[in-house]
């Protein structure tokens, strides 16, 4: 058993390699190394697929985390409100800077700035919302209040981003480019934000994966077992809101990442929470930059949005497996 | 005789709704006493309050010392609890939810049970490993514990989760309808079980709907609506009585050579 989940773990560290180096090798200016300058490839291409693979473990991480922390295997990183906040905060900044910056041409420092604000009003707002929700839910102690108030806030905070982009309609195209998720605009400080993000959340939560085994059992006998339940679940959704905080504000709301890794680990070993939740993390890495990947090569020179991609990559796995479970049991 | 555990006018409510008013119960250390009851006595209320799983008021003492002084790792050394299978709680027939989360080998479900010994991120050691071996042979669920929960009956999955109990190795075992799912082989094994568990030492509290065994029990602590009515040994005429009575006389017991018969009265 563990030295399948090591050998798993082995090769998706390869894949991830290979990954990356036919992301960087891969672009709308061609293929190959020699025929693009190096500029192209060490400062677009590098950090667009590293980045692209550092959403993907973020999310693959979280979408774990949130599948043990609910007992849920539907359960994926947006669960508690995260990616509305993110929407309306960046809908927010769109109306409210968008307007004064587009008539400069928003050009150089400008467009940093710019962009700027859009990654960290969308962390804000994604953790801002998580917050929310566990006011709204008395604290993290009742998991059906949670996920209910995880819904009320997502369905709330949604309503109010639709009425934004209603009356301001010029934010709409920038919204969608968000709302469907993109890694085209990661560069090298964006990767090194979510790589310290990565390192942080996936060290926090191998320390308390012993929290999640002890919850597959059940809440009380988790407590019976000794385990302070209570405020080890709150870091387990801080550290939840911190890793899907930092993803979507990079790269927009990515699909099914976050809910189909730990599906596909899952049906490769059975592992304990440490080991599940860093395969997830990897598995998610290599799923969004393989989107990423084909997204830029299927109809080169032009781009697939990358959400669209695993949406229906995503989807369709799912698919695949409920039909191969239907078939099993019959 | 010293008390393992003994409740004194204990209350508790869930959501509000109160479900023991003042229960007085003693558990002696080193016997069997099952909790008997009709359904809604706040039997398994009882039993989480004992297990430190329920806020409650009025007190319970623990090996001579209130509950709240112990903290949790030391009360989860001394106190193993057993929950319903199927309730909230534990996997049973969660089916849907729980369904996927559930493909943990019976071997790391029965590991669980080692954790209030173990330090935080400290590996199993080798004694942690004998524990759970010896829990797994008790139930005879070794054969089983390559397969994941959901890969088992309702019957075997009690038993790997009986074994986690036992893996705790814990003075007090409480249990609540441990019996739930097993065929009757397995419950003479589970009778057998429980008489080495007292014989070795431990106190032994189990919530039974299977009369004639909660019957062979040493004492028996019979509830109603919230109330203890009656606490006495099992052999005791008197518990006997107020057994039929709680039972609004639809039941009748019988001795067949020597043990326990109980006739349903339609």
């Amino acid at each position: 058993m563990m030295k399948k989940t090591s050998s798993l773990g082995l090769i998706l560290l390869l894949l991830s390699a290979a990954l990356l180096g036919l992301g960087t090798s891969v672009g709308s200016a061609g293929l190959g190394w020699e025929s693009v300058s190096s500029k192209i490839v060490w400062e677009i291409r590098w950090p667009r697929s590293l980045g692209a693979w550092l959403a993907g473990a973020l999310l693959g991480l979280s979408g774990a985390l949130a599948q043990g922390l609910f007992r849920n295997p539907l359960a994926d990183p947006y669960l508690l409100g995260s990616a509305s906040g993110a929407g309306l905060a960046v809908a927010l900044v769109l109306v409210v800077l968008g307007g004064g910056l587009g008539g400069v041409g928003a050009v150089g420092v400008g467009a940093l700035l710019f962009s700027l604000g859009l990654t960290g009003a969308a962390f804000g707002g994604a953790v801002l919302a998580v917050l929310l929700t566990l006011l709204l839910a008395r604290g993290a102690q009742q998991t059906m209040r949670l996920l209910l108030a995880g819904v009320i806030v997502g369905v709330v905070l949604g309503a109010v981003t639709s009425l934004l982009t209603a009356m301001h309609p010029e934010a709409l195209l920038a919204m969608q480019s968000f709302m469907l998720g993109s890694t085209s605009f990661v560069d090298g400080a964006a990767c090194t934000v979510m790589a310290s993000c990565l390192a942080v959340c996936l060290l926090a939560s191998v320390l308390l994966a012993r929290v999640l085994d002890g919850l597959a059992l059940g809440e009380e006998t988790a407590l019976s077992l000794g385990l302070p339940l209570a405020p080890l679940r709150m870091l387990l959704v801080a550290v939840l809101a911190l890793a899907t905080g930092a993803a979507v504000a990079q790269t927009g709301l990515i699909a099914f990442v976050g809910l189909a890794a730990p599906h596909l680990v899952r049906s490769v070993v059975r592992a304990q929470h440490a080991a599940l939740l860093v395969l997830s993390a990897l598995t998610g890495g290599c799923l969004l930059l393989a989107a990423d990947v084909l997204a830029r090569g299927l109809i080169a020179p032009q781009e697939l949005p990358v959400g669209v991609l695993t949406a229906v990559l995503g989807g369709g796995y799912l698919l695949v497996r409920m039909f191969l479970a239907d078939r099993a049991s019959q | 005789m010293t008390f393992a555990l003994q409740a004194l006018s204990v209350r508790a409510s869930l959501s509000k709704t109160p479900v023991l008013c003042g229960v007085e119960a003693t558990f002696g250390a080193g016997r069997w006493t099952s909790i008997v009851g009709p359904n809604g006595a706040g039997k398994s209320t009882l039993l989480k309050v004992l297990a430190g799983l329920l806020p409650f008021e009025g007190e319970v003492r623990l090996l001579d010392k209130p509950l709240g002084a112990w903290t949790a790792k030391a009360r989860a050394r001394s106190v193993a609890w057993l929950g319903q299978s199927g309730v909230g709680g534990s996997l049973g027939g969660s089916g849907g939810s729980g369904g996927d989360m559930a493909d943990m080998s019976a071997y790391d479900v029965v590991m669980l049970g080692r954790l209030p010994h173990r330090a935080w991120l400290a590996a199993p050691s080798a004694a942690d490993h004998a524990a759970v071996a010896q829990a797994l042979h008790q139930t005879q669920a070794w054969d089983m514990r390559h397969r994941s929960l959901n890969q088992l009956s309702g019957g075997e999955r009690q038993r790997v989760l009986l074994a986690r109990l036992l893996a705790v190795e814990a003075a007090i075992v409480l249990m609540d309808e441990p019996l739930a799912n097993l065929d009757p082989p397995h419950q003479a094994d589970w009778l057998r079980l429980v008489r080495a568990l007292t014989k070795a030492g431990k106190t032994v509290v189990s919530v039974l709907h299977e009369i004639a065994i909660a019957l062979q029990a040493d004492d028996m602590l019979i509830m109603a609506s919230g109330r203890s009515i009656h606490q006495g040994l099992c052999a005791d005429s008197q518990t006997q009585s107020t057994l039929r009575d709680v039972f609004d006389r639809r039941i009748k017991i019988h001795a067949v050579d020597g043990q326990p018969m109980v006739r349903l009265m339609p």
